[in-house]
């Protein structure tokens, strides 16, 4: 996601889990991206429980769920439908990409980056929270009335 | 609180658990975080955008249960029956059954564990016996076109000329010659879930005996099978010329297996792919397979999980008594005779907790890789050894099921 061009500084925290560590000063958090690793179910649970520790108005689109793994079936031990409904019960979006590959990584960095200017506010006329429901609205039916 | 209770069973029962692992190296593989309690707190948060208060529901309620419109694929195969018009076309019935395959919910939540299957005497015994103790590779099979039952003698020519070309590439072959090896096609009774579903068959090769004294068949070199067990989903959508066998299971020397199985492709117009279990369903055969009940026990229950860490993998074995397998089993299960998502989730992460408070590994992380019980044993790259006669018919109804998904 550093290598895409951003007209402002774009700045990327990593981390296994929430919650952070509060003595350090650090600039506003914009949006984040729970990684799930389709392959181990540890990675569900430790996204659980970091769900845990956010904090509720960044729910209003400044959270997104990105499922990596769905590329090699036969490795993934959590079906796919699991992280379709945490994505429906938090209302975030979710993204299937599979960040082994260089093209996918690619595309979705610039997808991020995307987000992420609309999320700090730097694209004039749509917030996170118009993000949302634009998003929301071009999902499968189906989920709507779980 | 009833979180409390399942942990204190898991230490009772757990106790007398042999384990033994098999470690190349000891890594440090994920180190654990400070407020990492035991791992077995799963709570559903339902967020209340109104009230943008986040309510916390403790209940060992985990997050994927979701509950499938259709409960079992038997019965979910049958209520589509009743919404098609009389005389809907094979055509439409396919379209529609996609459809349904790219909405929610394509697996069902719960599953029925496999019945004791009704093959108890001796005669219709010793016929399966050859099926059981042996590895067999998993593939998975679209419909054949045109094929008969009746013209069995005639396939078994055909075939053996076919084999025969193709060992010996180049020489002219005439069929009805005799070769060394003998290729006979055979019908496999009672091996079938319902009435509608069409019968088994087998295929072996085997190899003449050279001596005049010898008497009978020569030895067999190569055993396939093709069988189909419940597949009403995929009977529905075909129409009369094709005959579905979605399962095929291999015995013997992958160049004899790609032989036959070129053959079939251009006789019948079907297509093979290797079946690949994923961790997922390992796991789910590895709930429904201790749920069986079984008189003795014949092998230790056994997990085997890969870890994916450069630049070696490593092998983490873990083998129960069957019997303390079995009780955990028992404590976890609710609803009599059918296994739900939540069981075998949480049938899996009490071993899984067990083993992490012992040797802090986080198996969740891992992948399973091979399951083996006294009914079957699974490896996840499609191999299949079948243990029990009793359970036979069912762990084929779960391999056919996977084998349609893949088909479809």
């Amino acid at each position: 996601m550093l290598k895409e061009d951003c007209a402002s500084t774009l700045k990327v925290h990593l981390a296994q889990s929430l919650p952070l560590p509060s003595n350090v000063n650090r600039p506003r958090i914009d949006l984040i991206v729970f990684v799930v690793n389709l392959h181990s179910k540890y990675s569900l649970q430790n996204v659980e429980e970091s769900l845990h520790h956010v904090d509720a108005t960044f729910f209003l689109g400044k959270v997104g769920f990105l499922a990596t793994g769905a590329g090699q079936d036969n490795h993934c031990s959590i079906h796919r439908n699991t992280v379709l409904r945490l994505a429906h019960t938090y209302r975030s979006p979710l993204f299937f990409c599979d960040l082994e590959v260089e093209g996918f990584r690619a595309t979705m960095a610039q997808r991020l980056v995307r987000m992420l200017q609309i999320c700090a506010g730097h694209v004039p006329g749509v917030s996170a929270l118009n993000l949302l429901s634009l998003m929301r609205s071009s999902e499968n039916p189906f989920l709507e009335d779980v | 609180m009833l979180l409390d209770d399942i942990t204190l069973i898991v230490e009772i029962s757990l106790s007398a658990l042999i384990y033994r692992i098999l470690l190349m190296r000891l890594l440090e593989l994920i180190p654990p975080s400070a407020d990492q309690s035991r791992g077995q707190a799963f709570s559903l948060i339902s967020y209340d955008l109104i009230t943008s208060v986040p309510s916390k529901q403790p209940t060992i309620q985990i997050m994927d249960s979701y509950t499938a419109p259709e409960s079992t694929p038997r019965q979910s195969a049958s209520s589509r029956v009743k919404d098609y018009f009389i005389g809907a076309t094979p055509l439409q019935k396919r379209l529609e059954s996609a459809r349904k395959l790219t909405s929610f919910v394509p697996t069902p939540s719960r599953r029925k564990i496999p019945q004791c299957s009704q093959l108890q005497e001796d005669a219709e015994l010793q016929k399966v016996a050859f099926l059981l103790h042996k590895q067999w590779s998993l593939y998975s099979l679209t419909p054949l076109y045109k094929f008969s039952y009746t013209n069995l003698k005639e396939y078994s020519k055909l075939l053996s000329a076919f084999i025969a070309a193709e060992k010996q590439k180049g020489l002219a072959v005439e069929v009805g010659e005799d070769f060394n090896i003998k290729v006979i096609f055979s019908a496999l009774l009672g091996m079938k879930g319902t009435q509608r579903d069409p019968e088994a068959f087998l295929v072996q090769i085997l190899s003449k005996s050279q001596l005049p004294s010898e008497n009978g068949e020569g030895k067999v070199l190569w055993t396939g099978w093709f069988c189909c067990i419940f597949g009403d989903s995929l009977l529905e959508t075909v129409s009369e010329d094709f005959t579905c066998l979605p399962l095929f299971l291999a015995n013997g020397a992958e160049t004899n297996t790609a032989i036959i199985g070129t053959w079939f492709q251009k006789t019948f117009d079907c297509y093979f792919s290797p079946l690949a279990i994923s961790a997922f369903n390992l796991s789910w055969m590895a709930a429904m397979w201790t749920a069986c009940k079984m008189d003795r026990y014949m092998a230790t229950t056994e997990f085997l999980w890969s870890v994916p860490c450069s630049p070696q993998s490593l092998d983490i074995s873990y083998a129960i008594h069957p019997e303390d397998a079995k009780a955990l089993w028992d404590s976890v299960h609710k609803t009599p005779g059918e296994v739900t998502q939540e069981e075998v989730d949480l049938f899996m992460d009490c071993l899984y907790s067990h083993f992490y408070r012992h040797f802090k590994i986080h198996l969740s992380a891992t992948r399973l890789v091979r399951v083996s019980t006294s009914v079957a044993s699974a490896h996840t790259d499609g191999k299949i050894k079948i243990l029990c006669h009793k359970y036979l018919v069912g762990v084929l109804a779960y391999l056919t099921e996977l084998a349609i998904f893949q088909i479809e």
